[in-house]
């Protein structure tokens, strides 16, 4: 087997400051970023702090920042990359860093708590269950598709850049709450939160989540937008809003 | 005294995947305060990379399925040392379990009349796995969270459990550390739950994340409770076996059921020439036959690479043994084949196992749709763990729980495919309520200040030996020499005389690992919690030696090349791991009690 080596430039340090760190070492055939960040700890920096799990793809743990990209640590293979200089290997920068590549994502799942849970209307048959046709979850199926890695709220210069974490919630839970307000058997109402406390109309629609989805779920086109239209369609639409004037005067 | 804060329960749930998700549910519902721990984030737990599917007797889809079928497939499956009365339970209660997700959220494959769909698998007579197309255990671990967080419980996130606390017997709570600043926590409880999942990181090929490291396990048994059926472990007939750093990662089953075949080198299919004498009546004896069985036709017979795990895995190791494997040290697993059968197969394909497809796209650059995958045998599940009462998933120990992979009973010596994810919310359900119960009965124990500084103390040592001057060895090295142990000496194909030799390593490796150093602090420090996952893993190592020592025969999962039989002796017995007074690990053979009559009747039925 071919083996060569390449060096991995990683960010060491926690929130008080820190600095890149060069690693050299042996790569192989196939070998995934991950995989790398896994020699150098198991041989150079037994402390180097990364979250991982399924390394597959599938669990959403192991994100970052790979030559200034937002990706999954896991799925991207080294032969992907240029090896002649540096690789380097950032945490996210959307959220507050706890150490090395390992960021404080909590913020996600208070935001996720906030949201409306799912209710279902009464079941359809009389043994408790309920009927759905397959294309009719089709979409429902795709926004479930998400693994939670946030890539897309790293990626959202609203969260990036802007730092309104207390307004907006950004594009993983935009997509969140099209799968519920698409689920057919979703009653719950989640177009007021989504236009005040979620902040819907901050998202300018420049599809920088949907460009690095690691599920490839299509996510400013099948979600946001769409649930621009709804909002837009009960509190804009010029003849609703005149409709509701003249029902709010008894 | 060690600085700690302090929680207080009245039940602790460790492990956040779908036992320890469910569990918690059920526990909330009975009105009592609950704690659960995760080693990762919510929602990263292992069983995210389940993919087939849920088995459950809903009959969507062959109406002739009922849970009495399902039953005779779980103990046909676990060569009959299943415990009776958990697979009774479960073959029962998983249909419920199912719709009760649905209630929650989930959304499953539809047939045409809009109903939840189901798959064929491995050993299930009928089509029996609801299913999310191959990404199915996302779909339960994502429902159970977003319900779960609604319902009160405290949820504690990147804490690794130190050890159990004791009052007397039973169990008073845990000690726990939290990743991200490396401080130690006592939680007080009533009753604790064990869900921490499976043990793969033992073995050097292996389906499992960092986490598998059998941590209930290491933890029950500390504690004084009993494992049984420790030497069957699962190895999965299909993991990648190319590049190399992927190897190992799980190919579901599921390929199998939509059609796909395995072939050598030769091109042949060869499990067609390996049906064992007890399937031969429900397995298809050619092609065409097999084919109609993955298009849903009722009265055909189900493929030959849809026979139960254990056997395909040894029939792939026999290929590649005697030199017909793929290029990488495999077989090939083929789905594009189905080409030939129906006209949009890449289009299929890719809607029926998107998640197949991506991970072979991306990690291998094969497209599924086109080409034949390369597999081989890897590890994957653990049947055996700690022993609990059937119906209310209670240890020996008096207040400790434990549900799903760590522990042990449904399985037997083989688990069916599908039946670990219904196993997870039928038994996580039951622990969560019996917890509960014990709970509301029980007041609180006490956790003596002795018990909990030891404990500190302990987890702390290896940064003292680090701290010291010489070059003490990293965790790494002794985790990684392990596994390399455990796969070549204890792994699928066994043998006596390997196998002591295994316990002789072990030996070695316990004075490693009690020797073994990190360096650098206790915040977010990987070599640390590498240096204490690690005595888990070598509970378990020891236990599955040892019990595979005492089995002289070979049975479901566990194949030994020097008794290649099944054995009278060993047919209604299971192995029983206990900790003895001296702190040794002692095995014993204990019977299997005697199945009802209306049980039995049932397997006559279907055989």
């Amino acid at each position: 087997m071919k083996t060569s080596t390449a060096t991995f430039s990683i960010r060491r340090g926690n929130a008080d400051g820190g600095k890149f760190e060069d690693y050299t070492t042996e790569i192989s055939e196939g070998m995934v970023v991950l995989d790398a960040v896994h020699r150098i700890q198991a041989t150079q920096a037994n402390d180097l702090a990364c979250r991982w799990n399924c390394k597959a793809g599938k669990c959403g743990s192991c994100s970052a920042e790979i030559n200034g990209v937002p990706r999954l640590m896991c799925m991207t293979r080294l032969n992907s990359l240029p090896l002649d200089k540096p690789v380097t290997i950032e945490p996210m920068k959307t959220f507050p860093l706890v150490k090395d590549l390992v960021t404080d994502v909590s913020w996600n799942f208070r935001v996720k708590k906030k949201i409306k849970p799912f209710k279902p209307r009464p079941p359809d048959a009389p043994d408790g269950t309920w009927r759905m046709a397959q294309e009719d979850i089709d979409r429902v199926q795709e926004f479930r598709k998400c693994i939670e890695c946030f890539l897309c709220q790293d990626v959202c210069h609203v969260l990036r850049e802007h730092h309104k974490h207390e307004e907006f919630i950004g594009p993983r839970f935009l997509v969140y709450a099209a799968a519920l307000e698409m689920h057919p058997l979703d009653t719950e109402d989640r177009l007021e939160d989504l236009k005040k406390a979620d902040g819907i109309g901050y998202c300018n629609i420049t599809k920088c989540c949907t460009k690095v989805c690691p599920e490839d779920i299509t996510i400013t086109d099948n979600a946001i937008i769409p649930l621009k239209e709804r909002v837009v369609d009960r509190y804009y639409d010029p003849v609703k809003r005149l409709l509701r004037r003249f029902r709010s005067k008894p | 005294m060690p600085d700690y804060e302090t929680h207080e329960h009245d039940v602790l749930i460790i492990g956040a995947g779908g036992a320890g998700l469910r569990a918690a549910i059920e526990a909330s519902a009975a009105g009592v305060r609950v704690g659960m721990i995760c080693k990762s984030l919510l929602g990263k737990a292992h069983t995210v990379m389940a993919e087939g599917g849920i088995a459950a007797a809903l009959a969507n889809v062959d109406d002739r399925d009922n849970w009495k079928v399902h039953f005779s497939d779980t103990m046909r499956g676990g060569q009959y040392v299943n415990n009776w009365r958990m697979a009774e339970l479960h073959a029962k209660e998983a249909p419920d379990r199912v719709r009760e997700l649905e209630k929650w959220g989930a959304v499953f494959d539809r047939t045409p009349d809009g109903r939840i769909l189901q798959r064929n698998f491995g050993g299930h007579r009928y089509p029996r796995l609801a299913h999310v197309g191959d990404r199915t255990g996302l779909e339960l671990i994502r429902t159970l969270q977003d319900h779960g967080v609604h319902q009160g419980i405290d949820v504690y996130m990147e804490h690794t459990v130190v050890t159990l606390l004791k009052d007397g017997e039973r169990v008073s709570g845990a000690l726990a550390y939290e990743r991200e600043r490396g401080r130690f926590k006592v939680f007080k409880a009533k009753a604790v739950v064990l869900a921490t999942g499976g043990l793969g990181r033992a073995f050097k090929i292996t389906s499992n994340s960092w986490e598998g490291t059998g941590d209930g396990v290491g933890l029950g048994y500390d504690a004084g409770a009993e494992l049984i059926d420790m030497e069957f472990v699962q190895f999965h007939p299909t993991g990648m076996v190319w590049p190399p750093s992927v190897v190992g990662i799980l190919v579901t089953e599921g390929v199998r059921g939509e059609g796909g075949i395995l072939t050598n080198k030769e091109g042949k299919r060869f499990m067609f020439d390996s049906i064992p004498d007890n399937y031969k009546s429900q397995t298809a004896d050619n092609a065409a036959e097999g084919w109609r069985y993955c298009q849903g036709d009722k009265n055909a017979r189900r493929p030959p690479e849809l026979l139960t795990r254990d056997h395909v895995a040894r029939c792939i190791v026999r290929e590649i043994k005697e030199g017909r494997g793929s290029p990488h040290g495999g077989v090939f697993l083929d789905i594009a084949w189905i080409k030939e059968h129906i006209k949009d197969s890449a289009e299929h394909i890719q809607r029926k196992l998107p998640s197949m497809y991506h991970q072979f796209k991306q990690l291998a650059d094969i497209d599924i749709t086109k080409e034949p995958m390369e597999v081989g045998p890897t590890t994957h599940y653990a049947m055996g763990g700690i022993r609990v009462d059937p119906d209310s998933q209670m240890s020996n120990v008096p207040g400790l729980f434990a549900a799903g992979e760590c522990a042990a009973g449904i399985n037997g010596a083989n688990r069916l495919g599908g039946n670990s994810l219904s196993d997870i919310i039928v038994f996580g359900k039951r622990a969560g309520e019996y917890a509960a119960k014990f709970a509301k009965e029980n007041g609180a124990g006490q956790a003596s200040e002795g018990q909990i500084e030891a404990a500190v103390s302990r987890a702390l040592e290896p940064f003292e030996r680090g701290a010291g001057k010489g070059g003490a060895e990293g965790p790494y090295q002794v985790q990684s020499d392990l596994q390399e142990m455990m796969q070549d000496l204890v792994g699928i194909v066994r043998n006596g005389e390997e196998m002591e030799r295994a316990l002789e390593g072990l030996g070695k490796l316990w004075e490693r690992a009690d020797k073994c150093a990190v360096h650098g602090h206790r915040e977010y420090n990987p070599g640390w919690h590498t240096a204490i996952d690690l005595r888990n893993l070598l509970t378990c190592s020891e236990a599955i030696t040892r019990s595979a020592i005492v089995r002289k025969e070979s049975r479901g999962a566990h194949f030994r090349e020097d008794c290649e039989n099944k054995e009278a002796a060993f047919a209604n017995v299971n192995t029983v791991v206990s900790k003895a007074s001296d702190g040794t690990m002692q095995v014993r053979l204990e019977p299997i009690p005697a199945m009802p009559d209306h049980l039995k009747q049932i397997i006559e039925e279907m055989k």
